[in-house]
């Protein structure tokens, strides 16, 4: 790829031919906030948050949609572009609700950000009552319509990413919103899959997971379900898993995930769970120490040495743990009678 | 797969045949449909309409188990078009003429009446895959689970080297693997034949170098397969089974022949998560610690190691299963059990695993690694036989075939075809999905599709209770009246203990993999 060279708030940039202005200021570490860019999705150009000004180009163009040039010089925090940056977002303002602390997207949000970095003291504009709804239909995650600044990342990721398309703008001044793309009916009912990759992509409250709490850390690790070996990060708060992002590093998935992956967790705390051995007496299952169980197992299967024993391993189960039991059935067992569910 | 997930999505042409790619592998669904947005083809052969058929330029609907003829049939085409890649064939490639010989039998007029699909449109998916390349085959259960599964496997390796579509990128056979870590479960050798890395039991050589690894003497005859293990249960010669993690009550063909088998057992121990359909029959149940519960690796369908990371504490007493196993052989007198974590585990594996022998925990914490990956400063293999196939002569050999049909055909008696496959809400037999309440909302019984035509015909209704009957035993599920499927050709998931389909599914086995031909069997649907 051509490098074309620019100058960005005076810092001469070398940048790849064919990304934009936006892309080239970020990875110069200068940064212009924006609502509706995102690295997975096309540009969009809809926020006008990103304006910037440039040598040469009429108005204040948007930096996210306009591609780096030869020469070109940009200018990022000139007076011109903090207050047109500051108009565009008092508008978004005027119709976003001013309760932070009772949404769980606090100190999460884009548009908290964006809002402390161009900074609004005191808005000029009156505060816009905007018919809004929320559809809880989806047993996974809550659309609050109150909350979206019409961004359009959700209904980008579903067509760009998913492929699928459940989700459309509807454009009408004041009453602009994103509805199913089957008219306007509850999610549930339309043809999402529920991947969650909106939810994901949101900037705002506008789609949350339901039940959402803070997590205290989160942990690298692989999706349990089909073979595509998606990764992930478990969000974790004291001993429990509360939310699943999926890696955007991973060459597997690059961020994306299904409804299992993404959804699919509240297994580990079923209380089904098994959380001690078992040992039938009598026909009926008692609790039994792990001493107990496996003093028995040793006992029982010592009797049954050669080709009269046969493990059945997991396609589950870590590598690891198969290449123990397999261990476990030629060098102990003395049988070469081990498989697992492969072909199933 | 030989090839790597991520190349998908530059192929030119991308063949998914026995794949319901966005449902059991969404992911890679993505990636299908990002190659479609960058312009490739997509042919889709599925006798039931997926959601690719949105997208695909051709769905070739064959009957179900007459894919050796479909693809025989997509061969020839290009034989006698001269569409093959020659330069391919010429360099890395053997047994072409008894190949050809064996394509005498599949012109379009008999490919036709086989599988039901016009000939012209056989002919134009042959075109489409040869003139437009990389092309990227990806294929899953609705190829191998048929009495002739491994035939089918040729047909597509066949279809692969005539085209050239081997060793380089966004090409290739890429069979999509179901499961979490079916792929590493099948590199440690936890199979009948083989040690780790695929390592021959009845090698002396090897033999010998497990032998002195281990200290210990080992067996030298293969054992018997899952399917093989039950039939000897069944018939007392194993009379002791270590289940960890799998519930063949419910997923092996033919499940009440499942259930007798492990219930004329002397000494039954499941290991798993939850109290399984299996562990209901065990003698001791073993609780596991769940995946995120663990440290480990798995293994995905492109041959990525990648580490697995505990973040919980697990549950009650609950402990990994590496743990539980060491316990038990130590118990046994095994030596060599003595481990402390999983990354010693890894040691041992890479020691003696060739394809394993570059791959430590201290690089995966870097990412994962694809095998084979040899030795430390190996950076892992994304693309498979590049310079040569791992054949004697190192040359990719063409296998003629012959179209054999399923092993239980409809008739008078069971006149409908019954496939079975999975929903994109639940996995295998719903121990976790089940235990998710919100997957259950978008599915929480079992459906049989069936042809409107057919339903007409035998006064069925959507949503009515309905019997599925086989020669092995019958299930009860709800009626779900869809073109999806073909007329004469119903479809139901295995997910749901209630309605357990392998109760009615065929033992046949492919004679090769051992696979059951879990997607045809002969049924009858009546209104329960």
């Amino acid at each position: 790829m051509q490098k074309v060279n620019l100058t960005i708030d005076g810092t001469l940039v070398e940048a790849t031919e064919g990304i934009t202005v936006l892309e080239a200021a970020r990875a110069e570490g200068i940064y212009i906030p924006t609502l509706c860019a995102d690295p997975d999705l096309e540009p969009y150009g809809g926020c006008r948050l990103c304006l910037v000004e440039i040598d040469k180009m009429e108005g204040l163009p948007a930096s996210c949609t306009t591609p780096v040039a030869e020469g070109m010089v940009v200018r990022t925090e000139t007076p011109g572009v903090q207050e047109a940056r500051q108009r565009t977002l008092e508008l978004l303002l005027t119709d976003h609700p001013d309760n932070c602390l009772v949404c769980s997207k606090n100190q999460h949000c884009d548009l908290q950000k964006v809002a402390a970095y161009v900074g609004i003291d005191q808005p000029r504009f009156k505060k816009l009552e905007r018919q809004t709804e929320i559809d809880s239909s989806n047993p996974f995650f809550v659309r609050d319509s109150s909350k979206c600044i019409l961004c359009g990342k959700c209904v980008r990721v579903c067509n760009e990413i998913q492929g699928l398309g459940a989700l459309e703008v509807m454009n009408n001044g004041l009453s602009s919103k994103i509805i199913t793309s089957a008219g306007d009916i509850p999610i549930l009912e339309s043809i999402c899959e529920s991947c969650g990759q909106c939810v994901a992509k949101c900037p705002t409250g506008a789609l949350m997971p339901k039940n959402y709490r803070w997590a205290s850390k989160e942990v690298s690790t692989v999706c349990p379900y089909c073979g595509v070996g998606c990764g992930t990060y478990l969000a974790v708060r004291g001993n429990e898993i509360v939310g699943v992002r999926g890696d955007p590093e991973n060459p597997a998935n690059k961020g994306s995930l299904c409804v299992k992956g993404q959804f699919g967790f509240e297994f580990v705390d079923h209380p089904d769970r098994l959380t001690s051995p078992l040992i039938r007496r009598n026909g009926r299952f008692v609790e039994a120490s792990f001493e107990e169980a496996l003093d028995l197992i040793a006992s029982k299967l010592n009797e049954y040495k050669g080709d009269q024993f046969a493990a059945v391993a997991s396609a589950r189960i870590t590598t690891e743990d198969n290449y123990v039991i397999q261990k476990l059935a030629r060098a102990v067992m003395a049988t070469n009678n081990i498989d697992h569910c492969a072909r199933l | 797969m030989t090839n790597t997930i991520g190349e998908i999505e530059n192929a030119a042409c991308i063949l998914s045949v026995g794949s319901n790619t966005t449902v059991t592998h969404p992911i890679v669904g993505l990636r299908v449909k990002k190659a479609a947005k960058n312009g490739a083809k997509v042919i889709v052969a599925n006798p039931r309409r997926i959601d690719l058929c949105r997208i695909a330029d051709i769905w070739l609907r064959q009957r179900p188990g007459t894919d050796v003829a479909l693809l025989m049939g997509m061969a020839r085409v290009m034989v006698d078009e001269g569409l093959a890649d020659s330069a391919f064939i010429e360099e890395r490639c053997e047994n072409l003429d008894a190949f050809k010989d064996s394509l005498k039998n599949f012109d379009l007029e008999t490919v036709e009446n086989i599988t039901g699909v016009p000939r012209n449109k056989v002919a134009e998916a042959a075109r489409m895959l040869a003139g437009n390349s990389p092309a990227s085959i990806l294929y899953c259960m609705g190829i191998t689970q048929h009495s002739h599964g491994t035939n089918n496997v040729m047909a597509l390796a066949n279809l692969a080297m005539l085209t050239g579509n081997v060793g380089k990128p966004s090409s290739g056979v890429n069979p999509l693997r179901g499961q979490n870590n079916v792929q590493g479960a099948c590199d440690m050798g936890a199979l009948p034949n083989v040690y780790p890395g695929y390592q021959k039991v009845d090698s002396p050589e090897v033999r010998e170098k497990f032998e002195a690894a281990w200290g210990c003497n080992l067996s030298a005859t293969p054992g018997l397969t899952l399917t093989e293990i039950l039939q000897a249960a069944h018939d007392k010669r194993i009379k002791a089974l270590y289940v960890v993690g799998e519930n063949p009550v419910l997923t092996e063909s033919d499940a009440s022949h499942a259930k007798e088998a492990l219930e004329a057992l002397e000494f039954l121990v499941v290991q798993d998560i939850f109290l399984t359909e299996t562990a209901l029959l065990a003698d001791v149940v073993l609780p596991a610690a769940s995946f995120a519960e663990k440290d480990g690796t798995f293994v995905n369908t492109e041959r990525r190691v990648q580490l697995v990371r505990k973040a919980i504490e697990p549950r009650g007493d609950a402990r990994p299963d590496w743990w539980i196993t060491c316990q038990i052989a130590r118990r046994l007198g095994g030596k060599g059990f003595d481990f402390d974590s999983p990354k010693e585990i890894m040691i041992e594996i890479s020691s003696l695993t060739p394809s394993y022998g570059g791959i430590t925990y201290d690089r995966l914490e870097a990412g994962g690694v694809q095998w084979p990956c040899p030795s430390q400063d190996h950076p892992g293999t994304p693309v498979l036989h590049t310079e040569r196939f791992s054949t004697p002569s190192g040359k990719g050999r063409f296998m003629p075939l012959e179209y054999k049909p399923s092993a239980e055909c409809p008739d008078e008696a069971y006149p409908l075809i019954l496939t079975t496959g999975r929903s994109l809400y639940h996995y295998h037999t719903r121990t976790m999905t089940g235990r998710v309440a919100g997957l259950n909302v978008f599915r929480d019984r079992e459906l049989v599709e069936i042809n409107p035509k057919d339903a007409a015909a035998l006064g069925i209704a959507d949503g009515d209770a309905v019997t599925v009957k086989s020669r092995r035993g019958a299930v009860k599920a709800e009626a779900k009246v869809t073109d999806d499927s073909p007329p004469g050709v119903t479809f139901m998931t295995f997910h749901f203990a209630d309605s357990p389909t392998n109760v009615v599914t065929s033992p046949a086995l492919d004679p090769v993999a051992k696979t059951p031909e879990l997607k045809v069997c002969a049924v009858r649907v009546e209104k329960a």
